[in-house]
């Protein structure tokens, strides 16, 4: 009787915790389409081709110049971001010594949790009010590569620690200097993850908004080549000022900017996903690689060092948001 | 054959000198952005003392008046720099998102890492993912235009029937902009971040000891609820500390559903409310209209304060985290 009433209630629980865990992740799911399908709906009933190149004015007209100067600012980030970010990871992963590694690891950890508004206030006090740029495009430019370096720095450490050693070891037992190496061994097989990670991080540059209220500004006008003394649009002002607007024009502008970031940014995110996912498997398998299995393991034992600071793991086709968003 | 090699070695030098320099750009980042918000906080935290931390007013003063001398810093007359309304809005709305977000992530990661294989798994983890990438404004809009009128229309007026006994919930729902929305942008924000950590964590537990389980005749959700659950319970802080992090240094999506309270601690559920990373993106005019650019300076020292407690919170949570991730599993039986 007693077994029986017990078996019941670990039944019931059984039920009741899978029930929960479910309805969890229906929860997330739900928000997730709801949040895609409302911007999705809203910005089609307001979408018109003619946005994407006319500028806007007053609370209507279009995106062009915020396309533009999303991609300008972007562009500008990515132009320095990614050498810089790079070379780091490079450095970080093929020369440093433990220590110099754990030390660029724990400050590039720590420079990804800092708060952006903090990395855009910090670059307004530098930038557009003790070196006098005013807001400009270069100033913007510079906070979005705050963002974005110790992503790109971590992902392409990560990617390089995936290659296996011994074909280092081949290299340099053929005279390869370091350099030599890289260029032309262990770049190549890291290549798609390093790839990865910069398109990612752009996605993420091209979604922020709080870096550069404070030193991009804005501007109706499309953006000029001039890095300083000239403010510059961007798309996730239109979201956040015009849908504060009463009137119905800027909501549809909103919704409208809202569209095309959203698709942007989440077409790069399944596009380096998929493609840049699978293109990355065989690479390794191909051919030359016989044995894969000690490939893998090798390259399991080189980036053991670094197990708590690999942002991902590209060999797995896995992505570890918490470095994304940080 | 010897030339070329002597050139190459240049090369190398060079290319190693020039990689060094580049990994050294985070900390050069990292010094200049600790050493530039501290100097230009320094004339708010010599104007404002501790009251900076206790007192409710935010008043930039008379910017048309005055300048008035204190501590010998100039401000307008009439300003004091108290944030206590921001602290407690940034704690109360990241805690309410973590309330919701907790359960729901670690559910969602066990329906993960258990309960879905091969492609749709993948799929799944996938769309989690994406919910990370989606742009914080993007957030903040479905916010403002769903969200907030369910919470005025239909959560709210629930919650406040339902709850009426703890006085937080009950009273004026209004614009549904407030805590609550707040937190509930916030917890959409932070449950991807937790979720992939935890799904990681769970994959890592050994499946020996989840066999073990069933071999006593645990049920599959007792495997889960009492082995798998404090096998990840370090990781698991970590990863929610991790969140907390994020949620306290996000500003625009609750800057959107906020409704930006000045000078006022949230008296309920619903009540306006700002958070210190929303605050200082909200001040940027008052920034700019004062002479004395002491709102400037306190802004500043503003920043600093959220710096301070997002990297200590995330310095913590990614100690919890590698601890877990390190955590040696002990089986019995050699597995091999």
């Amino acid at each position: 009787m007693m077994t029986g009433r017990r078996r019941r209630r670990r039944k019931m629980n059984r039920f009741l915790g899978w029930g929960c865990a479910w309805l969890a992740a229906g929860l997330v799911l739900f928000c997730l389409t709801d949040m895609v399908g409302t911007v999705l709906l809203r910005g089609l009933e307001s979408f018109h081709w003619r946005v994407l190149w006319t500028t806007t004015s007053g609370s209507s007209g279009g995106l062009a110049n915020a396309l533009l100067g999303t991609l300008w600012l972007v562009a500008i980030s990515v132009a320095m971001a990614a050498p810089l970010g790079i070379l780091g990871g490079v450095y970080t992963a093929e020369f440093a010594g433990q220590r110099t590694a754990r030390v660029i690891r724990f400050t590039a950890e720590i420079l990804s949790g800092v708060p952006s508004i903090v990395i855009g206030y910090f670059a307004y006090l530098l930038m557009v009010l003790t070196w006098g740029w005013g807001f400009s495009a270069l100033a913007g430019g510079i906070s979005l590569t705050v963002i974005m370096l110790p992503y790109i720095l971590r992902s392409t450490e990560a990617s390089l620690q995936q290659v296996p050693l011994t074909l280092r070891e081949a290299a340099w037992g053929l005279g390869m200097t370091r350099f030599q190496t890289i260029r032309y061994v262990v770049v190549k097989p890291a290549m798609a993850g390093m790839a990865t990670g910069v398109l990612l991080a752009v996605a993420i540059a091209m979604g922020e908004t709080a870096p550069l209220l404070y030193t991009a500004g804005w501007s109706t006008m499309n953006p000029s080549l001039q890095l300083t003394h000239q403010p510059v649009g961007y798309l996730t002002y239109i979201v956040y000022k015009y849908i504060e607007m009463p009137f119905p024009d800027a909501h549809a502008l909103a919704y409208s900017a809202a569209l095309v970031l959203l698709m942007v940014v989440l077409l790069l995110n399944v596009a380096v996903r998929l493609v840049v996912g699978h293109a990355f498997v065989p690479r390794f398998s191909r051919g030359r690689y016989r044995d894969r299995k000690t490939t893998e393991g090798l390259g399991e034992r080189r980036g053991k060092s670094s197990a708590n600071a690999v942002g991902f793991d590209c060999g797995r086709r896995r992505v570890d948001t918490e470095a994304g968003r940080l | 054959m010897q030339k070329a090699s002597s050139v190459a070695k240049t090369i190398d030098r060079a290319f190693h000198v020039a990689a060094g320099i580049a990994a050294s750009s985070p900390v050069v980042f990292l010094a200049g952005i600790v050493t530039i918000v501290v100097i230009q906080a320094m004339p708010s935290i010599r104007f404002n003392g501790w009251h900076f931390l206790t007192s409710l007013t935010w008043n930039i003063g008379n910017v048309y008046g005055g300048l008035e001398h204190e501590h010998g810093v100039t401000a307008a007359s009439g300003a004091s720099f108290g944030s206590r309304v921001f602290i407690v809005g940034t704690l109360a709305s990241s805690v309410i998102a973590l309330l919701m977000a907790v359960p729901v992530s670690l559910l969602t990661a066990v329906v993960l890492a258990y309960r879905t294989r091969g492609a749709l798994r993948a799929i799944l983890s996938t769309l989690v993912e994406l919910l990370a990438g989606i742009p914080s404004v993007v957030i903040g809009l479905w916010g403002m235009t769903v969200l907030t009128p369910w919470i005025s229309t239909q959560l709210g007026p629930l919650l406040s029937r339902v709850g009426g006994v703890i006085p937080y919930l009950r009273g004026p729902v209004g614009t549904g902009m407030g805590l609550l929305a707040s937190g509930c942008v916030l917890a959409v924000m932070t449950i991807p971040i937790i979720t992939a950590t935890t799904r990681d964590l769970l994959l890592q537990v050994p499946t020996l000891y989840r066999e073990g389980g069933i071999g006593l005749g645990m049920t599959d959700w007792e495997v889960v609820r009492h082995i798998c659950f404090p096998c990840i319970r370090e990781g698991f802080i970590g990863a929610v500390a991790l969140g907390f992090g994020r949620a306290m240094g996000e500003t625009m999506a609750v800057l959107m559903v906020s409704g930006n309270a000045v000078n006022l601690l949230p008296q309920n559920l619903y009540s306006p409310t700002s958070t210190m990373a929303a605050f200082v993106a909200d001040q940027l005019d008052s920034a700019l209209t004062d002479a004395s650019k002491m709102a400037v300076h306190a802004l500043s020292e503003l920043a600093l304060l959220l710096m301070v407690l997002t990297v200590a919170t995330n310095l913590a949570a990614r100690r919890l985290v590698s601890l877990g991730r390190r955590r040696q599993w002990r089986t019995g039986v050699d597995a091999r």
